[in-house]
């Protein structure tokens, strides 16, 4: 009995760098050697997980003691179908990578969270959504088929229509179902690589929620961002940016010379140390004032560049060390239509804690998507970012899963670090049949993940 | 599995009897911990303190385990993590002795350094060996401020913990980037049973209050913990004390 030296082990964390765990990390650079890597973690008998650019929030891609696959080693693009908006791809692709080469061909992404540093893989396992949720629905309903490496060993093509239970049990089911080793998805034809954007300003909660209902139908891409450290009256005061991709006739002559183009910029990261509390109810305060005043009280018809309306913080790389060492959780949640006055409350408690959140974000999403453990529902959902070193927020985001489980609502399984496991299958009615189905693929459980562990998914 | 704030699924408390960790067992349950594994002698107190953490809602599993029997810990504490992950073990298990009688007697001398420190040292390499293979958890190690610098009055029971926190925060160092998290616990005078009748010290705290800075440390990761929090600039001045000034001190 010693404790051994470790075959240097990898710690691993989620973007809000909570819960490091330790790991084997391991980057497959073919399919072969990701069913190699499968077979290996099999017999080391932690298991498994599949993991892309590490922009799930919470501890979806971790999986201590076990192996965790690095998937951005398999990044090669197969076939771009440029007439009929087809790319097949590996699991490992960013969308970064995606837009680079597709927007020159009048091609973009059919869903794009708030960042583009995501892979395909990551995309489908998580079913991500973006501003365009109530026009086009979540990323896996733009997705034809996946290639998928179950827990069995097998190598499976798999297509919503040969074999929907697998394919919508994959989709958002967080990597659990198999490991996605390429996907075929469908694009979206753009003229420009410029948004054509208005931006407006609503006072309080009721007022934004009374103009998102009215016109969101208008635009193919809405967002709100809200300031929950205002107060009183002017609680949920928020700026909206709505907007959808620039016709070529929207450019002056000279962006019409190059109307594709695309080259994001980035600022140099924040340091790697960073004093603990430096985003407190004064500084956060003091930004969202800012923020909210420089917005225009109301402008239309603005061109935007592309990341600047979709990924603002993509400039600044590994942004999330702001947070300092104890790191941040994200709380993201949906309740249906009807249910606005739970979304208030809500909206007024986390006021009221004094939650130094900068930058909350509301969205009216569309229907439900058709993934078994898929986030999106028909109705509202609130995203925003915390330090995990506030005291007593386990305890409040506790009762505020108890308020949103009670409206029918759920929280997202990519953002979350914390929910307690009972919550789960009130939040998720499909978790059995998802239970049932990975049983059946992978009957030694190889495919697990921390996310998974403390869930009991 | 830990929750981003720290709070473990599963315990398992080393001293299945310890008041302080029952306040911690207490308290976490409360957030997280729905599995406790109660290790100690057996006895009705032992069992007695499961009856309680199920009426919490817990399920409380009780463990034979003794301190002074090293040979049999890597057996005992094996079958404990063969049932699945623990997430947390808190080793609170430790004997106060009795300073005048053990100066008498060797024997009994012996016994406290044995129990905490040698009993402490192979449950917590038995248990960081444990945590490492899974790739997570907190150890959390009950040591004392008795430990900091011997004082006359019980120089038999400091030893042992400063042997202890030593030993403690270099296990820290070498689990350092397995996933493991180690947490050296230096609570002042706390009124239990194991100090009942003593004359109380200055800052003395309860062991709720060393529970909730159990909680906060886990969920900063915190490596040393002193309750109250007071404690470490005080002994920071007593540890720079010249030797024949402290020893005039009333400790």
């Amino acid at each position: 009995m010693a404790v051994r030296p470790a075959p240097a082990p990898a710690s691993v964390s989620g973007w809000g760098r909570t819960a490091p765990t330790a790991t084997r990390l391991l980057r497959p650079d073919s399919y072969e050697a990701a069913v190699a890597a499968l077979r290996e973690a099999a017999e080391g008998g932690r298991g498994a997980i599949a993991r892309g650019l590490g922009r799930a929030y919470g501890d979806a891609a971790q999986n201590a003691g076990g192996a965790v696959l690095d998937m951005t080693g398999l990044d090669r693009i197969h076939e771009i179908d440029a007439v009929n908006g087809l790319v097949v791809c590996d699991a490992g692709v960013s969308l970064h990578k995606l837009m680079q080469v597709l927007l020159p061909l009048g091609w973009f992404v059919p869903v794009t969270p708030g960042t583009r540093y995501v892979t395909v893989g990551g995309a489908i396992g998580a079913d991500i959504h973006g501003k365009n949720h109530h026009v086009s629905g979540s990323f896996s309903r733009h997705v034809r088929a996946i290639e998928l490496l179950t827990g069995d060993g097998e190598t499976r093509l798999v297509t919503p229509g040969d074999d929907p239970e697998l394919f919508w049990a994959t989709a958002g089911g967080m990597g659990l179902t198999g490991v996605i080793l390429a996907a075929t998805v469908e694009l979206l034809p753009v003229e420009t690589s410029l948004m054509r954007v208005d931006t407006e300003r609503a006072t309080d909660l009721d007022d934004l929620m009374a103009r998102l209902a009215a016109t969101d139908h208008r635009y193919r891409y809405s967002v709100a961002w809200i300031d929950l450290l205002a107060r009183g009256a002017r609680t949920g005061r928020a700026v909206l940016t709505r907007g959808d991709h620039a016709p070529l006739e929207a450019l002056d002559a000279k962006a019409r010379r190059d109307p594709l183009a695309f080259r994001p910029g980035r600022l140099p990261a924040p340091p790697r140390i960073i004093p603990e509390g430096l985003l407190n109810r004064a500084t956060v305060g003091l930004f969202n004032e800012l923020w909210y005043r420089r917005a225009p009280r109301e402008s239309r018809g603005r061109l935007q560049r592309l990341p600047a309306f979709f990924h603002p913080l993509d400039g600044v790389p590994e942004w999330n060390r702001i947070y300092g060492r104890g790191g941040f959780v994200q709380y993201q949640f949906v309740v249906g239509h009807g249910q606005e006055e739970t979304l208030r409350r809500i909206v007024r408690r986390i006021g009221a804690c004094g939650c130094p959140s900068f930058l909350a974000v509301l969205k009216r999403f569309g229907d439900g998507d058709p993934g078994w453990l898929s986030f999106p529902l028909p109705g509202w959902t609130l995203a925003l970012d915390i330090p995990a070193a506030m005291p007593g927020l386990g305890a409040l985001l506790d009762e505020l899963d108890e308020e949103v489980a009670a409206a029918g609502g759920r929280v997202y399984l990519a953002k979350d670090s914390r929910l307690r496991p009972d919550m789960l299958a009130r939040m998720y009615p499909r978790l059995d049949d998802f239970r049932e189905l990975r049983a059946r693929y992978d009957p030694h459980g190889t495919l697990t993940s921390d996310l998974a562990r403390r869930l009991a998914l | 599995m830990k929750d981003a704030f720290g709070a473990p699924q599963t315990l398992l408390l080393l001293g299945g009897t310890s008041e302080i960790g029952l306040a911690t067992a207490r308290r976490l349950i409360g957030r997280r911990t729905r599995r406790v594994y109660l290790a100690g002698r057996p006895s009705p107190a032992l069992d007695q303190a499961a009856r309680e953490l199920r009426a919490l809602g817990a399920e409380a599993m009780v463990v034979g385990f003794d301190a002074l029997d090293p040979d049999t810990h890597e057996e005992v504490l094996g079958k404990v993590f063969a049932e699945g992950d623990i997430d947390a073990v808190l080793l609170a298990f430790g004997v106060l002795g009795d300073q005048a009688h053990d100066e008498q007697d060797p024997a009994a001398a012996v016994r406290v350094a044995r129990t905490n420190y040698a009993g402490a040292v192979s449950a917590a390499l038995v248990c960081g060996s444990a945590l490492q293979r899974q790739g997570h958890g907190s150890l959390v190690v009950l040591s004392s401020v008795a430990g900091e610098r011997a004082r006359r009055s019980n120089f038999i029971y400091g030893s042992s913990k400063a042997g202890l926190d030593a030993f403690t925060q270099g296990l820290g160092d070498a689990l350092h980037g397995c996933g493991v998290h180690v947490m050296v616990v230096r609570p002042g005078f706390v009124r239990t049973k194991m100090t009942e009748g003593r004359p109380e010290a200055p800052l003395a705290t309860t062991p709720s209050a060393v529970a909730e800075a159990i909680e906060a440390g886990l969920r900063r990761r915190s490596e040393v913990v002193w309750v109250p929090a007071a404690l470490r600039p005080v002994m920071a001045a007593i540890r720079l004390m010249p030797r024949p000034l402290f020893r005039r001190l009333p400790l």
